[in-house]
């Protein structure tokens, strides 16, 4: 049985194991309607990417730990100071300074209300999320951005009260392990693996 | 709140006029199981040089760079695509570069080979787009599509392009469409439209006499939007060749072809539309700050600009163009439009963005007929014919060759040789295909002015496309 890849850093390098593609052969493509003559052939490919989240780790780390991390930019001489972004923003897109890192979890507890949604009954190939897909986008008190999400439980409408909640066991570290359930949601009721 | 500086809103300004002598494009259809890509560029190509009755190997003589527009090298599984093609076309050594700008790569591979006209850099150039979207089953096509998003904060939601578009238009539903069964009628309404112009065109892939119960009774893809609302996965190739005016004169000397003038302008806004932050509404000429004043009281939580409702892509590419073009009102001073009709919702939406409708209208423009080629309650000429291709969802959705199918179609209203290509019976048994018995023409009688909007996905880039017949320009200097 062969082993998925499996990365980790030492010394700046990616350091590798497992294996990153599998060989399946070419097979051809033949016309039924015009005595099976050659078309074309298949090309499988099967690899895995090695993708670093570079200053937006820190989000994703925090999501395995209960904590909804966003950014703001601080910088005394910018236009747009003081304003919150979540989808986190590691530089400001007016000054491009260096936004500050701040907890924004008792903020969404509080405030987190579904601006707009769609229930989406397909998928695209390598989804992993159960169908119908509940999409949300949400607003925050004091945040400038809408973020994109998905709800666990319930029916979305617009203005609904929702509460985040965070794969912390078995996490991911994608953007899978932060979901949002209907204010009010007992703790059992929580989808595998998540907590408030 | 953000605003934009004076030198960012500048309007656009060309060193000489650029001019479109021909254009041309391959069928369009949802597989080619045996054709290779060069051979649909080569049959677009071909095409071009025949409107111009001239050879292809004549035609390459004018053409000093070229500009290919290609979305996504994952559906083709070749970097490079573009080098493919040039050398496959026969243009070497030639300077050529790909583009890519999503669903509005066709209008950006127009904007820069105009640019190169305009600069005095090249005399001639090659605009050709092309997609090839049959290399992989549609679930992982639709995976490969939302590639397009922000692979760490949105693709993983389901990989689902359709989805992160859903949502805006489930804004847009409910705050300026009332989640009202009449406006739900009127977006299957488009949709008929534009499968049944489909029906008239033997290039496109899906020509379809449905009525609105029949929208409304496909599959939900996304709530309120269903399958007859989404538009074409395609395969096919469009070019156009954009000249200076000396290239353009001795190009059309013997033919049919007259050269138009072509205006290209751009606008963009955020990936994620999670980042899209408030701001005014930029006014275009037929607007009034006035006018959207109570926009929040008419239309409930409509007052946030653009939020999740409106494309500012869309309004700057349509601000500038204008501009550009000396167009004051587009409904008096077009005579015919494609829109980008990836949805049949996001086609109300640019009604507005780009002025033919005041933001919360773009309904009426569906309602009132003024989108038809024949009105369907007064039996005259539709004021402003939209998509008489068929569009995104009847015609073809062949992301790099899009934008440029679109000012083809525009380009032969112009010409007055809308039936001749459409009409023709040897292309449609060469396609394959048949022609209807009720086959009508669709052209747009004394059509002189037109425009096409190219659109890639929630709005992050957009184009305007402006044709002219140069003896009815709107601006001396433009
Ligand atoms: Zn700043």
């Amino acid at each position: 049985m062969s082993m998925f890849g499996q990365v980790f850093v030492k010394d700046n390098k990616y350091k590798i194991k497992g294996d990153f593609h599998h060989l399946t052969p070419n097979t051809p493509i033949r016309d039924a309607d015009d005595g099976w003559k050659l078309l074309g052939v298949t090309n499988p490919r099967d690899m895995t990417y090695m993708h670093s989240y570079g200053g937006e780790a820190i989000f994703f780390e925090s999501l395995s730990q209960g904590k909804l991390l966003a950014t703001r930019c601080d910088n005394s001489g910018c236009g747009t100071r003081g304003t919150t972004y979540i989808p986190f923003r590691i530089h400001c897109p007016d000054c491009l300074g260096k936004n500050s890192i701040i907890d924004l979890t008792a903020v969404a507890r509080k405030s987190a209300r579904i601006h707009t949604f769609m229930v989406c009954e397909r998928s695209g190939a390598f989804n992993l999320l159960d169908k119908p897909i509940k999409f949300i986008n949400i607003e925050f008190d004091g945040v400038a951005t809408i973020l994109m999400s998905y709800l666990s439980l319930g029916e979305p409408k617009f203005g609904m009260r929702v509460l985040p909640i965070f794969k912390t066991s078995g996490p991911t570290f994608t953007i899978l392990d932060l979901s949002w359930v209907p204010e009010g949601t007992p703790q059992e009721q929580l989808p595998e693996g998540f907590t408030f | 709140m953000i605003t934009f500086s004076r030198q960012q809103l500048k309007i656009p300004r060309l060193q000489r006029p650029v001019y479109l002598v021909t254009a041309g494009q391959s069928k369009f259809d949802r597989a080619f199981p045996d054709k290779r890509t060069e051979e649909l560029c080569i049959d677009a190509f071909t095409m071009a040089a025949g409107l111009l009755d001239i050879s292809p190997a004549e035609l390459k003589q004018y053409i000093h760079s070229c500009y290919y527009g290609h979305f996504a090298d994952h559906f083709g599984d070749q970097l490079l695509g573009e080098s493919v093609i040039h050398d496959r076309l026969g243009l070497d050594p030639l300077g050529n570069v790909g583009v890519k700008t999503g669903g509005a790569t066709g209008g950006s591979t127009l904007w820069e080979g105009m640019k190169a006209v305009a600069s005095g850099y090249s005399d001639c150039v090659l605009v050709m787009g092309w997609e090839r979207m049959d290399e992989v089953p549609t679930d992982e096509g639709n995976f490969l599509i939302s590639c397009a998003a922000d692979k760490d904060w949105e693709s993983p939601l389901g990989h689902i392009y359709t989805g992160y578009y859903a949502v805006m238009a489930q804004r847009y539903w409910q705050i300026f469409g009332k989640s009202e069964e009449s406006f739900r009628r009127t977006l299957a309404e488009i949709s008929v439209k534009h499968h049944g112009y489909a029906r008239f065109n033997p290039f496109a892939q899906s020509p379809m006499k449905i009525t609105v119960d029949d929208v409304l009774n496909s599959p939900v893809v996304a709530y309120p939007l269903r399958a007859l609302d989404c538009c074409l996965m395609s395969v096919g190739a469009a070019c156009a060749i954009l000249c200076d005016e000396d290239t353009a004169t001795q190009l059309t000397k013997n033919s049919k072809n007259k050269p138009l003038r072509i205006y290209v302008a751009a606008g963009s806004h955020t990936l994620r539309p999670a980042d899209r932050l408030d701001m005014a509404i930029p006014l275009l000429p037929n607007e009034t700050a006035d006018q959207y004043k109570d926009l929040g009281e008419r239309f409930p939580g409509g007052d946030r600009y653009p939020g999740f409702t409106g494309f500012l892509a869309a309004r700057i590419a349509a601000y500038y163009g204008y501009g550009m073009a000396g167009i004051t009102d587009p409904t008096t001073d077009l005579d015919l439009v494609e829109l980008h009709d990836a949805f049949t919702i996001s086609d109300v939406q640019t009604y507005e963005d780009i002025g033919i409708r005041p933001y919360g209208y773009g309904r009426d423009y569906v309602e009132s007929g003024d989108c038809y080629h024949t009105n369907p309650h007064t039996g005259q000429p539709g004021k402003l014919p939209s998509n008489l291709s068929g569009g995104l969802i009847g015609c073809m959705h062949s992301v790099g060759a899009t934008g440029i199918m679109q000012t083809f179609e525009v380009a032969t209203h112009i010409w007055h040789r809308w039936e001749e290509l459409h009409g023709d019976a040897q292309l449609w048994q060469k396609f394959n295909r048949v022609k209807p018995d009720d086959w009508t023409s669709l052209q747009v009688e004394g059509a002189k002015r037109g425009m096409a909007i190219s659109h890639a996905g929630v709005g992050s880039h957009v184009t305007s496309t402006i044709l002219m017949d140069p003896d009815h320009l709107l601006a001396k200097d433009a």
